[in-house]
């Protein structure tokens, strides 16, 4: 089997795959990027530098559990590099050595002095960095100091830092950017037109985790005070994705992006990659499981590829940005409705009653009895256990079983039945002609305000 | 009759929950599976209609307190039934799971995590209802009586328990096996249930002219009374020493130590019902060297349900099939062994008929034979109640109120049923509640 290339050339910072470990606490110190490369990441991004280390706090995170699923979403009140400027570039020259064809990107963030940035920039370089980026990011502590996201926010300010890095920069410079504005996109065309050769997306999003209900702590707190902090992990994915995807589509912009938000298994890294990503980073994950997580996420990406027959990545980079835009141009004509597979259902009941309160009232709910139930539905025959002489069906209880049935001449195609549905596969949304010319929203407007179609009649209710 | 030869220790340990209790997290890691139905199959299951996916919702937000409440709501015994439902065959035997995931979550276990909860704490969630003026007697402590007492009291009744025994709770507390319902855990259900503010009179037996009596000076009784005595089986030997029943196989180990109970060396248990393989576990966890369960109809035949049968089987019990006990045969008075007869199924199913196979009997050295044959109904006691309808041996009721052919008088459990389950006793003894309060509130009230 011939596995498709994953190098990756990111504006010219070449690693032999796209993953990268995002600026955080896995990469902190030498003996942590060794071990990283060592598990096989394509690079890294070294935790943000500045000529003074900063001082931490404990605790410093905090975790969003769901039902038993730790860390579905984790947010920090960590701040930037606590170890000396001296003693980390010292290690970035080792492992950059040590690892020569790995991307070392450095993350820095100083205060808003040209002669500081431009010190900071020569010395990093010096130590023998691939590239820098630009931590405009971080919404918390820093950003109380003038740096961070409060530079990050502000397109002047982004534009000019960024074009005082460039100034002096002999190595591509990336500008991270946060997610905590209305639209990235004014704050990417800054960066871009200060010359940046790259963004990266998204940082974290302004959080606080929530509240202890025995001691009535905030989450985290240090001492009993909690404080605002960056909200990552799986759950922020759709606000990246979301966010990647409308800086992809700006062609104000047109740079190369690498991905960042809750990635941690290959499809999240393919769902980047397809909506606009160069290369990804990640952090939570690695923090979560350890650097062994990029074997399978090289693995996973390489079997997709082959499987769909994309041989390198720029196969895929990209592909889907053209495919989102505005809900004008959605086609109103497109139908689909649910359908229920009967020989998969197990009767929980959870599509009617969300389709029931939450949707459009279009499933329909006969209690049928048990006996006559297993007559027309043979393959239910097989989830029946016996006891005491006597057969059980799982599904029936008091005498019956509820038959689910999806009223297709009202259901309005929303999905969420499927999507409550636990049985995979069990109900599919199918396309259905609904009788209407091909016509987005936008070209119906028009053709309304013309007098050429006539109103689209609303949904019938119950 | 030898005492058990284990030593303490080892008793206890055989004695042990058969299912041991949830840790908080492992409670929440199995409500966590929990789909939470609509129309939930297991509801619907549980005769008593336990809002299952409520209460294992509460337990995965952590309030054990409030899934506690969910379930003795319905079922004030919840405790009891999370302990000895036949769980497979109700509430997880419809779990959808089972289909999903091939394993449905263990709904007894999680309910007994919630009202384990409740009961450390004795956290009391239920009041009287207001002062309606009414008496009601209840005839027998056991899961109906004390169902129906606790909600005639919920619906502001005061009631009056008969309890014939010297101790209350009926088979809830001495004719399950420990290792299912202990006998501490019993009693203390029944103390928390009678908190609601209603006495259990011991060792109060009533008769036909008790009962009239009753009747006359209460406005209503509800009879909750069982079975009585296991059927004979009417053959030579049947009392020779080592000739148990099974009840009072069951009981001493409720009555005293583990170490003071008696077992045999080799017994042979007659029956194939739960309560045979509840006697046939309980004689092995004694020390008994062998246990032979001997049915007189095939294996796929027996009434156990089959979690009891592999559980029979994992405690290295034998069987034998399709043989009729012919004969206790005794030596000086002392039971040696059960002889029987080899049968053969004519007909298909339980309405075979069995006829003697021929070739050699059977016969099976023990020194102790322990019948569980199922219980006869009280018929001395309930044929001396003027005008009681009784069919089968069940007293007749009407399905929605439980009152019986005599005015004033409803029953449940059991002696309605010739032998349910705990949790259906408690429902009876629930419906009987609401049926007593319906026929009271209807009636004027007269000043006595």
């Amino acid at each position: 089997m011939k596995k498709p290339d994953l190098a990756t050339d990111f504006c010219g910072i070449r690693s032999p795959n796209p993953f990268w470990l995002a600026s955080g606490p896995p990469t902190n110190s030498a003996y942590q990027v060794r071990r990283a490369f060592e598990a096989g990441w394509g690079g890294v991004v070294w935790k943000t530098l500045a000529h003074d280390p900063v001082v931490n706090v404990s605790a410093r995170y905090g975790a969003v559990d769901y039902h038993g699923r730790k860390m579905m979403g984790l947010n920090n009140i960590e701040l930037i590099s606590d170890r000396s400027l001296e003693e980390n570039l010292r290690e970035i020259t080792e492992i950059k050595q040590e690892f020569p064809d790995r991307a070392m990107i450095v993350s820095l963030m100083v205060e808003s002095k040209k002669e500081t940035w431009q010190d900071i920039v020569q010395r990093t370089e010096d130590a023998g960095c691939d590239g820098l980026e630009l931590n405009f990011g971080c919404p918390h502590g820093m950003s109380e100091r003038g740096m961070g996201a409060a530079v990050g926010q502000v397109p002047e300010y982004t534009e000019m830092i960024t074009g005082w890095v460039t100034e002096v920069a002999k190595t591509p410079v990336l500008v991270k950017l946060t997610p905590n504005v209305a639209d990235p996109r004014p704050i990417g065309q800054a960066a871009r037109r200060a010359g940046a050769a790259g963004l990266s997306l998204i940082n974290t999003i302004n959080s606080i985790m929530g509240v202890d209900l025995e001691t009535l702590h905030p989450m985290p707190h240090v001492g009993g005070r909690g404080s605002h902090g960056g909200y990552c992990g799986p759950a922020v994915k759709p606000i990246a994705l979301n966010m990647l995807q409308q800086v992809a589509a700006d062609p104000a912009i047109d740079l190369p992006i690498s991905g960042i938000g809750g990635i941690e298994s290959w499809q999240d890294a393919a769902e980047f990659l397809l909506l606009g990503a160069t290369s990804v980073q990640v952090c939570t994950a690695a923090m979560h499981h350890g650097f062994r997580i990029v074997e399978p996420m090289i693995s996973g990406l390489q079997m997709w590829m082959l499987e769909h027959e994309f041989e390198s990545l720029s196969d895929v980079q990209g592909r889907v940005v053209p495919d989102v835009g505005g809900w004008g141009e959605l086609d109103l004509a497109y139908k689909v409705v649910a359908e229920i597979d009967q020989d998969q259902c197990i009767h929980c009941g959870l599509c009617y009653i969300a389709c029931e309160d939450g949707a459009h009232q279009s499933i329909h709910c006969a209690k049928i009895e048990t006996d006559a139930f297993l007559a027309q539905h043979p393959n239910g025959a097989g989830a029946v256990h016996q006891s005491g002489g006597k057969n059980y069906l799982p599904g029936a209880g008091a005498g019956y079983v509820n038959l689910l049935t999806i009223d297709q001449t009202t259901c309005v195609g929303c999905n969420l039945c499927s999507l409550v549905c636990p049985v995979e596969d069990c109900i599919s949304m199918v396309e259905r002609d609904s009788g209407l010319p091909s016509m987005t929203w936008n070209e119906y407007q028009e053709k309304l305000g013309r007098g050429e179609v006539d109103p689209i009649a609303p949904p019938e209710h119950r | 009759m030898p005492k058990s030869k284990l030593s303490a220790e080892k008793l206890a340990q055989n004695f042990a929950d058969l299912h041991p209790a949830y840790a908080p997290q492992e409670a929440r890691i199995e409500a966590a599976r929990c789909l939470y139905c609509w129309d939930a199959p297991c509801t619907r299951a549980c005769p008593t209609g336990i809002d299952v996916p409520t209460f294992i919702r509460q337990i995965l937000e952590k309030n054990s307190g409030g899934a506690a409440e969910t379930i003795l709501s319905e079922n004030i015994l919840g405790g009891s039934c999370a302990r000895a439902c036949p769980t497979e065959v109700l509430c997880e035997g419809a779990c959808v799971d089972r289909t999903l995931e091939k394993a449905p979550v263990e709904i007894g276990r999680l309910q007994r995590f919630a009202t384990d909860y409740a009961a450390k704490r004795k956290l009391q969630f239920f009041e009287p209802g207001p002062e309606s003026g009414f008496t009601v007697v209840v005839v027998g402590s056991g899961p109906a009586g004390l169902a129906c007492a606790h909600e005639l009291r919920r619906l502001g009744h005061g009631v009056r328990v008969l309890e014939a025994s010297d101790v209350p709770g009926g088979l809830n507390t001495t004719g399950i096996s420990p290792y299912k319902i202990s006998t501490e855990f019993a009693l203390s259900e029944v103390e928390q249930a009678s908190a609601i503010g209603f006495e259990i009179e011991l060792n109060s037996p009533v008769t036909g002219a008790d009962l009239r009596e009753l009747l006359e000076q209460n406005d209503a009784v509800f009879l909750g009374v069982g079975l009585g005595q296991t059927a004979p089986l009417n053959i030579p030997g049947e009392d020779a020493a080592g000739v148990w029943e099974a009840l009072d196989f069951i009981e001493q180990a409720h009555r005293m130590p583990l170490k003071e109970c008696e077992v045999g060396t080799q017994v042979v248990v007659i029956g194939g019902g739960n309560t045979a393989v509840d006697v046939a576990t309980e004689a092995v966890r004694l020390g008994a060297d062998q246990t032979t369960i001997a049915y007189r109809r095939s294996r796929e035949q027996m009434p156990a349900f089959a979690y009891e049968v592999e559980l029979a089987v994992s405690d290295q019990i034998g069987f034998e099939w399709c043989v009729q006990p012919v004969e206790f045969v005794a030596e000086a008075g002392r039971l040696v062994a059960v002889r029987f007869r080899r049968q053969r199924l004519e007909g298909e199913g339980r309405a075979g008929t069995l006829v003697d196979a021929g070739g050699d009997d059977l016969v099976l050295p023990c020194d102790q034979a322990i019948k569980a044959l199922g219980q006869l109904p009280r018929s001395d006691f309930l044929s001396s109640i003027d005008g009681l309808k009784i069919d089968g041996g069940r007293v007749v009721i009407d399905d929605k109120t439980r009152a019986t052919s005599v005015a004033g008088l409803f029953a449940g459990g059991d002696c309605i049923s010739r032998g349910g389950e705990i949790v259906d006793a408690v429902q009876d003894g629930k419906i009987a509640a609401r049926g007593i309060d319906h026929t009271l509130r209807q009636k004027p009230k007269e000043p006595r």
